[in-house]
């Protein structure tokens, strides 16, 4: 194993340029490990950042009545938490990780589009920026929830709605051309012999996702200039004097808002169906069925979006179009969750914290699925529509989902960014309490919404006082320990055990093949896949 | 040097991809109109109607029942003179609106009609109607607003009954007063 790292270090070291020195290097650097590694500490800022107001809303919620924040304040706080995660936290995590790992699955030496790489990650603080700033703007920041709905989010909207119309264009046009760059990569620099077909699941879902991205970014970039024409400009796409229709902006949000919620999941499918084979020893149940599934499921997440408005007056026809499409996808998922269940079937398990994370990936993202399907049921979703339930729908099927799958990754490929151990004890520690704390936040807000609690309001009937407090101190302690994770990842850096090559037994792929932490460059010579 | 060839013939690809799903979501704002009034969506009523009498059918009877709503922050008093007619689909009915200004400066409005049950808005057809065109009025004036309008015979049977909401907004910032002529 020495010899591996010894020989290829020394090629690293021959190179000609390791990385320039100082602050400089990561303004202007070009290379794909760097700037995956600056998305991803992007991502963990905005994740603390929307985690604090989190923690807001739930101190807010801890008890009926008003104690904490103003009802303007409360409305700000859900707005921002869900546009940080979503376009701050999330999407970021896996571009940062595409970065990192596409190149090295795949055997190229960068991304394919080195310098726009560059410009899209330096958008992001330039977005977040002017957005996080509107909530010291008079007026303050965007308080019309993170699905902008019209007009609350054009006639009603505070002054500061055209910096946030302005921050979603930047991120737009950075999500593209991170796409843009995926798939010019995949398509262009993948090694000698290394097929579509035999390319790691991550690497598909990641082309599947970049295509997702190309399509409907530009519908979003398109919904919010709308806004902007409405508000400044005078005309009336949304405003029903004018001749417009709000309902048409739900449309509009929704034809992105939907694919957008598999854009933050399907990633994660990828990362996952790479773990579980690693830790279960056991190659991947059913790998071409997987692809097929996860074509299937961004082809129909285009024709499904009205589920979120069945409440608005669609016609019977449409309500049951969206109701059946909606069902429908409920099946490339199943096939997926039954191929991992099979890939753990009679494995050697052990359950080191990549694969403990894995594991609650699938077992919980089921649980938002079922939930999924039961709003799926149009006749039903009347009552759940805009209560808790959706809260607790959507939270199983990010937190577990896309978060768990992000920490998983994180895990799993940090001795190979590193080149250190990450200690296993406290990552244990930090999925136990994560599991514990996520489901006691999040598992109660199907009850209340059940029973008709409806969300983004700071105050609630005192019947569902309990199950509130419960949700509250589960919140906190899911993110108190987000900071342990923050320590782990310092101390593996700073640290930990040194990392053989291949640090976990049963991995596979191309990645395990260079040296940890991987050399400043990789694959200069395209290696040869049989 | 192929390779990057290609790279920038994708490149290009994928942005010209980008731009039209640019354009598709503006696209989206005609294609929902249309959608809307091919299957009679939404209450969405078509404009003017211009075909000639369609023979009374006196043998069925439909209640119309009228709303005027203002929207928020509009201050006008608005509403109809009754709060239901009953006719023959086929008839045409004249019903009128009154609206005031009770305010001390000159303002425009529009009223957007909308029809339920959705599904009957095909059906309601309107040959003359105060929300064809803005209204302007000066402080303190009060006016009378006629829609006339003809139930289409072909009025599926179970609609027994149709309302007709008018909302009236106040768009005297887009639409200054003094710029209207011949209102
Ligand atoms: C079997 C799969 C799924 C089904 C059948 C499903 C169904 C639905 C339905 C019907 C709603 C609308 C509920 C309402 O507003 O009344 C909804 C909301 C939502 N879903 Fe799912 N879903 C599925 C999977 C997912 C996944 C994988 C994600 C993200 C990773 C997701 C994220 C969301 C979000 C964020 C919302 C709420 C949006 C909002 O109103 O703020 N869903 N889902
Ligand atoms: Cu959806």
């Amino acid at each position: 194993m020495s010899a591996v790292i010894d020989t290829h270090g020394h090629a690293g070291h021959d190179h000609h340029h390791g990385p320039a020195k100082g602050l400089m290097r990561w303004v202007l650097t070009t290379n794909h490990k760097d700037i995956g590694t600056m998305y991803l500490w992007f991502s963990f800022a905005m994740f603390l950042l929307g985690g604090t107001m989190a923690m807001v809303i739930r101190a807010e919620l801890f008890q009926p009545g008003l104690q904490i924040v103003q009802p303007e304040f409360f409305n700000q706080m859900t707005t921002m938490h869900g546009l940080i995660m979503v376009f701050g936290a999330v999407m970021p995590a896996f571009v940062g990780l595409a970065n990192w790992m596409i190149p090295l699955m795949i055997g190229a030496p960068d991304m394919a589009l080195p310098r726009m790489n560059n410009f899209s990650f330096w958008l992001l603080p330039a977005a977040f920026s002017m957005m996080v700033s509107t909530l010291f703007m008079e007026g303050g920041g965007p308080n019309f929830g993170w699905t902008f709905y019209a007009p609350l989010s054009t006639t009603y909207a505070p002054e500061s709605v055209t910096f946030f119309i302005f921050a979603v264009h930047l991120m737009g046009i950075s999500s593209i051309m991170g796409a843009i760059n995926v798939v010019a990569t995949i398509l262009n620099l993948r090694a000698p012999g290394m097929t579509l077909m035999k390319m790691p699941l991550f690497v598909w879902t990641w082309l599947i996702t970049a295509f997702l991205l190309i399509a409907v970014m530009p519908v979003l970039a398109g919904c919010v200039t709308m806004m902007l024409m409405d508000i400044h400009f005078g005309t009336s796409f949304f405003s029903a004097a004018g001749g417009g229709d709000p309902v048409l902006f739900q449309h509009v949000f929704w034809f992105f808002g939907h694919p957008e919620v598999y854009i933050m999941i399907l990633p994660a499918f990828g990362a996952v169906s790479a773990i579980i084979p690693a830790f279960a020893r056991k190659p991947l149940f059913g790998y071409t069925s997987m692809v097929y599934a996860t074509a299937s499921i961004a082809f129909l997440s285009f024709i499904v979006w009205a589920h979120h408005m069945f409440t608005v007056g669609i016609p019977l026809t449409g309500e049951l179009f969206f109701m059946y499409a909606t069902m429908l996808i409920a099946v490339p998922t199943g096939v997926k969750v039954f191929n991992w269940a099979s890939t753990m079937w009679q494995g050697s398990m052990t359950f080191e914290t990549p694969m403990l994370f894995s594991v609650a990936f699938v077992i919980l993202f089921t649980i938002g699925g079922f939930s999924g399907l039961m709003l799926a049921i149009a006749p039903a979703d009347f009552q759940y529509h805009d209560t808790y339930f959706v809260v607790a729908h959507f939270h199983y099927v990010l937190v577990p989902g896309a978060i768990f799958g992000i920490f998983a990754s994180a895990y799993y490929w940090l001795p190979k960014w590193t080149g250190h151990m990450y200690d296993e004890t406290l990552g244990k520690l930090h999925f136990w309490m994560s599991f514990v704390g996520m489901n006691m936040a999040f598992f109660p807000m199907h009850f209340v919404g059940l029973a008709g609690m409806p969300r983004r309001i700071p105050d609630y009937n005192m019947m569902f006082a309990n199950f509130n407090m419960v949700s509250s101190i589960g919140a906190f302690m899911f993110g108190a320990t987000q900071l342990l994770f923050l320590f782990i990842v310092i101390k593996c850096i700073r640290s930990g055990q040194p990392a053989a090559a291949k640090p976990w037994d049963g991995a596979e792929g191309l990645e395990w093949t260079v040296p940890s932490p991987a050399p400043y460059h990789t694959f200069q010579t395209p290696p040869e896949v049989k | 040097m192929n390779e990057s060839l290609s790279t920038r013939r994708l490149v290009i690809r994928l942005s010209l991809v980008v731009v039209a799903m640019f354009g598709f979501g503006f696209a989206l704002v005609p294609i929902y109109d249309v959608m809307c009034q091919a299957f009679g969506i939404n209450g969405k009523t078509a404009g003017a109607y211009e075909a000639g009498e369609q023979g009374v059918d006196a043998s069925r009877q439909v209640r119309v029942q009228f709303l005027a709503t203002n929207a928020a922050d509009m201050v006008w008093e608005f509403r109809p003179m009754a709060d239901e007619v009953a006719v023959h689909p086929g008839d045409s009915t004249q019903m009128v609106f009154v609206a005031h200004n009770p305010t001390d400066r000159p303002m425009t409005a529009q009223a957007i009609p909308s029809v339920a049950p959705s599904k009957a808005a095909a059906y309601f057809h309107k040959t003359e109607c105060f929300c064809f065109t803005q209204q302007v009025l000066q402080p303190g004036e009060r006016i009378e607003m006629p829609v006339r309008f003809i139930v289409d015979r072909d009025l599926p049977a179970d609609v027994r009954h149709l309302t007709l909401a008018y909302t009236l907004f106040d768009i005297t910032a887009s639409k200054p007063p003094v710029a209207q002529v011949g209102q």
